[in-house]
């Protein structure tokens, strides 16, 4: 290029463009330059002056953070001047800091210990007292050792810039400030969990994991978060067979630098009592261990003799090969009777639905949207790194993002709009903006679509979205996984193709959990084999599998109770149950006839489908606990005793590249022409309806069992009914803390929050966590009483 | 001639033998270094390397703040070192195993305890009758460390100013 600059650094002539960071030119040609409070993904703070060089003809040395390349710059990074500065501010540095490296939990991987040990002083000078600062109690995730600041503000930074949160900030100056909440609280962000990371001392670090071990003792081995569709990069770290902790592996096109606590502290769940660690059968009436060989030719004289009657519930957290052996397994017994859609309600346009549900683009390009429509999902709890994305094209693009969804306010960056209200209210308002749009864009809607959206009513609201998404060029509509408990599933999905036409915008489709996207490849559907290949006969789906009778009932990894919205007592309808699962609970205390322990996330080895339609495989960091197995293996196994030629795998990536072999062409689409069998738009079910999905931390039995991650304020929060405060008073129960919540037949006792976000009319209910288990739907009406 | 009869004196008068003797008699009257071991015992220099043991401070509080230094210079990978939150928020180990089949005697653990809590006491008759018994765990140390104590201290106290 022709407006090239050059600049010398340490005699070494480097080519680079105007206006760059001398660290950023200098890190990328390996010489180093020790630094505090600079981070590539924060905003420059130049506070720590430990970047401190030297430049030609500048009087007084340079902070290399904040000094932009000009032609002709010569700098010198180790000159007499540059190492005198280094030294003063490192030993200012530690002037403050105490010298206790062996008690400190980043002793060893520390940045202070590391640049003092390079560009420090020996000896210490300072023999005068030492500063002394409280710590503060910010919550169960992140233990905090405020003495060791050194006030480099990248936390306060991160929660002002990444996390959205600012929650974190400096007081006081000079010698004493201090980094703290203001008041007394934990912290709320859903990405809290990487200040420990970017906390260049041991002032913030990972409470779970709190002196457990030392950084050297660990190995890392390279993981795919198992909670949410981005499938964030991640690396176990274990040690003696223990996974000690998880951090992020920097992946620029899928979760840059970051993870969400939901990845980072999950593996506590794989130490928890509730594993699984051997085989058990039901002798009258109690679960008793028995040995592999028993329970697995059980397992196999029951599938045999169910002779058909066989269905397949399978968790969308299941890895691709698991999914691929499940649908194999269950197809071979002369079943079709398998599915992974747990909450969804709507199957009736599934034979039209894309191949697998993905986002139309890829994750990166979300920072360059011009303006997007969210339906139906509430992204910041249940894809924190795509949400993340969205806030970064809302901060540089000035994106107009508008959301359709049934709580308001929960986004930490502005939004264009947002309109929040029951599962009718979402399709009503998307018929409104459907029916706004193609007056907007001249395009008119289908003749169908426009009989049924001809009573709906159109604000200034919907206009403004509607026109907000056609002016703009690069536009997205992103379906959430709320979505896919609405009872019209299929309407909402028709209308969301319409406005994505209109607008000529991509459509995406967030998948469930880590790998329903593969799931949907694997075959683990009644409706399409493996490839999205059309099943001539389909089987049962999963609403159908929950209330149908069968001999045998297999779920894998699933947890029907918690993670289907309508389970009942499964023991009632089919002759036996065989689960296999990694964590014991209530569905295999009570209803599971034989169990088979099931190796957790991080013990196996595997692949999962992101919603970009990425495969990541992953291998297996630590043995399986006790006498569990990886879910291919006991999968194989079973398959060999019942059909011994198709079968034999040697291991789990033979299985991946058999399904690859049949992946090879297939095309995604993901707008399919859905046509629904709705007439109308749906009319509001009752005075008050219920609105909500699991909560952050209850969205598989995973993360429902990490016990630091249920103590999260964010968890409490969300484990409770959640009101605004005009519906609480209307139904008299302002100033009540418990609730009683009545659906169907089944009720619940939950603690009571005023929120403004919830919408007139709802109330969000979590689903997902024990306290609800006897509710049914997600959707619909119920009735809050009083508990006296 | 003078020679032959020089000669002949010496083996007359036994003078050889006597002047043997006479080095015996010095020795029979000289003070002895022969030690009656295990009666008697050599002195023991303060930097002794025998036996392991870990101190704690004087108001009973153990010294060990599991900084896992040791385990991690140790060259035999004789130590083992499990360590965790204590209820009082405090870094310390739940295990700290010291295998004295492994174990070289090297004393790097020693220069390595930034707070002088693992330490090799001047201990150096010891056996093993079981198996498993070469296996120094925690309490097994404390309690050397509690025994040996005075000892460790003293021998502390006489080679600090050369550090």
């Amino acid at each position: 290029m022709s407006d090239n600059i050059k600049v010398t650094i340490n005699g070494q002539e480097i080519e680079t463009q105007p206006g760059r960071l001398l660290i950023d030119v200098a890190d990328e040609n390996d010489i180093v330059i020790p630094r505090f409070c600079y981070h590539k993904r924060l905003s420059v703070a130049a506070s720590c002056r430990m970047c401190l060089v030297e430049v030609e003809r500048a009087p007084k040395p340079m902070p290399a953070c904040a000094t932009q390349c000009m032609d002709g710059m010569v700098v010198q990074t180790r000159s007499q001047k540059a190492i005198a500065a280094q030294k003063a501010t490192m030993e200012f540095l530690l002037i403050n800091h105490p010298l206790d490296c062996p008690i400190c939990d980043q002793g060893g991987e520390c940045e202070l210990q590391d640049v003092a040990m390079g560009f420090g002083d020996g000896v210490s000078r300072y023999t005068e007292q030492k500063r002394v600062v409280m710590d503060k109690n910010i919550g169960p995730l992140i233990a905090t050792d405020f003495t060791r600041c050194i006030h480099c503000t990248r936390c306060v930074r991160f929660g002002d810039e990444i996390a959205g949160m600012p929650e974190l900030g400096a007081t006081g100056r000079g010698e004493h400030m201090e980094i703290g909440t203001y008041i007394e609280k934990s912290i709320v962000s859903e990405l809290s969990g990487n200040v420990i990371d970017i906390c260049p001392v041991g002032a913030l670090t990972a409470r779970p994991s709190r002196y457990t071990a030392r950084p050297w003792e660990l190995t890392r081995h390279a993981g795919v978060s198992a909670h949410d569709c981005v499938g964030s990069n991640t690396w176990v770290h274990t040690r003696h067979n223990d996974v000690i902790r998880v951090v992020p592996r920097e992946n620029e096109s899928i979760n840059e630098s970051w993870i969400s606590d939901r990845d980072r502290f999950s593996y506590t769940a794989i130490k928890s009592e509730q594993r699984l660690t051997q085989p058990l059968m039901r002798e009258n009436g109690d679960l008793k261990p028995v040995d592999w060989e028993t329970a697995l030719n059980a397992a196999a004289a029951k599938l045999n003799e169910a002779g058909g009657s066989v269905a397949t519930l399978v968790s969308p957290q299941a890895t691709l090969e698991e999914h691929y052996l499940a649908q194999k397994l269950t197809r071979a017994l002369g079943s079709s009777n398998i599915d992974h859609r747990l909450t969804q309600v709507d199957f009736s346009a599934q034979q039209n639905a894309p191949v697998m549900p993905w986002l139309g683009r890829s994750l990166a390009s979300l920072e360059t949207l011009d303006a997007a429509l969210i339906v139906a999902g509430s992204l910041r709890y249940q894809q924190p790194m795509l949400s993340h994305r969205l806030r970064k094209a809302v901060l540089k693009n000035n994106a107009a993002i508008s959301s359709i969804g049934h709580v308001a306010g929960q986004y930490n960056f502005d939004m264009h709009s947002e309109l929040a209200g029951s599962a009718s209210r979402v399709i009503h308002d998307l018929a409104s903006i459907a029916s706004a749009l193609a007056g907007v864009s001249g395009k008119a809607l289908s003749p169908r679509l426009a009989k049924v959206t001809a009573d709906c009513e159109v604000s200034d609201q919907h206009r403004a979205i509607a026109s907000s998404l056609a002016k703009a060029a690069n536009v997205a509509i992103i379906v959430g996984t709320d979505a896919l408990p609405n009872p019209q599933l299929a309407l909402l999905q028709e209308l969301c193709e319409a406005i994505a036409v209109a607008a000529e915008a991509t459509l995406g489709y967030l998948s469930v959990s880590a790998n329903s996207a593969g799931a949907c490849l694997a075959g683990a559907l009644p409706h399409r084999a493996a490839a999205g290949v059309a099943v001539d006969a389909p089987g049962e789906n999963a609403g159908e599998i929950l209330s149908a009778r069968h001999k045998v009932l297999l779920t894998f990894a699933a947890n029907p109770l918690l993670d289907a919205p309508e389970a009942g007592s499964l023991a009632d309808n089919n002759d036996s149950i065989i689960a296999i699962s990694s964590f014991d609970n209530d569905f295999i205390r009570r209803q599971a006839d034989l169990v088979l322990p099931l190796a957790a996330v991080v013990e196996s080895s595997g692949s999962y489908v992101n919603v970009e339609g990425l495969w990541q495989s992953f291998n297996g960091c630590v043995h399986s606990r006790g006498e569990s197995r990886q879910g291919w293996k006991i999968l194989a196994a079973l398959g060999q005793v019942l059909c011994p030629d198709e079968f034999t795998y040697s291991d789990s990536l033979a299985v991946r590249n058999e399904l690859k072999t049949l992946c090879s062409d297939v095309e995604l689409h993901n707008l399919c022409g859905i046509q629904s069998k709705a007439g109308g738009l749906p009319q509001a079910d009752g005075k008050i309806e219920k609105v909500g999905c699991s909560p952050i931390y209850a969205c598989d039995d995973m993360t429902r069992l990490s016990a630091p991650l249920q103590k999260t304020p964010l968890m409490q929060l969300q484990s409770a009914v959640i009101m605004n405060r005009q519906m609480a008073e209307d139904a008299k129960l302002l100033g009540c803390d418990q609730v009683q919540v009545t659906q169907d037949k089944g009720t619940a006792v939950l603690p009571l929050h005023i929120d403004e976000g919830v919408p007139a009319g709802c109330a969000w209910v979590p689903s997902g966590v024990d306290a609800v288990r006897d509710l049914s739907a997600a959707y619909g009406k119920i009735k809050l009483e009083k508990v006296s | 001639m003078l020679a032959k009869i020089n000669l002949y004196l010496k083996s007359f008068l036994f003078l050889e033998l006597l002047k043997g003797l006479s080095v015996t008699g010095r020795y029979f009257f000289r003070r002895k270094f022969t030690i009656q071991y295990p009666e008697q015992k050599t002195p023991i220099s303060p930097r002794f390397r025998g036996l392991h043991a870990l101190r704690r401070y004087a108001n009973g509080e153990e010294r060990c703040i599991a900084c896992k230094l040791c385990e991690a210079v140790c060259p035999a990978l004789a130590i083992t070192i499990e360590s965790e939150q204590r209820e009082d928020g405090s870094r310390r180990t739940t295990r700290y195993d010291i295998d004295l089949f492994k174990c070289i005697y090297c004393g790097f653990c020693e220069e390595a305890c930034p707070v002088d809590s693992i330490v090799e006491t001047n201990v150096f008759e010891y056996h093993f009758e079981n198996r498993g018994e070469n296996i120094m765990t925690k309490e097994k140390l404390l309690e050397i460390g509690d025994r040996y104590e005075a000892q460790l201290a003293a021998d502390k106290a006489a080679d600090a100013p050369y550090r």
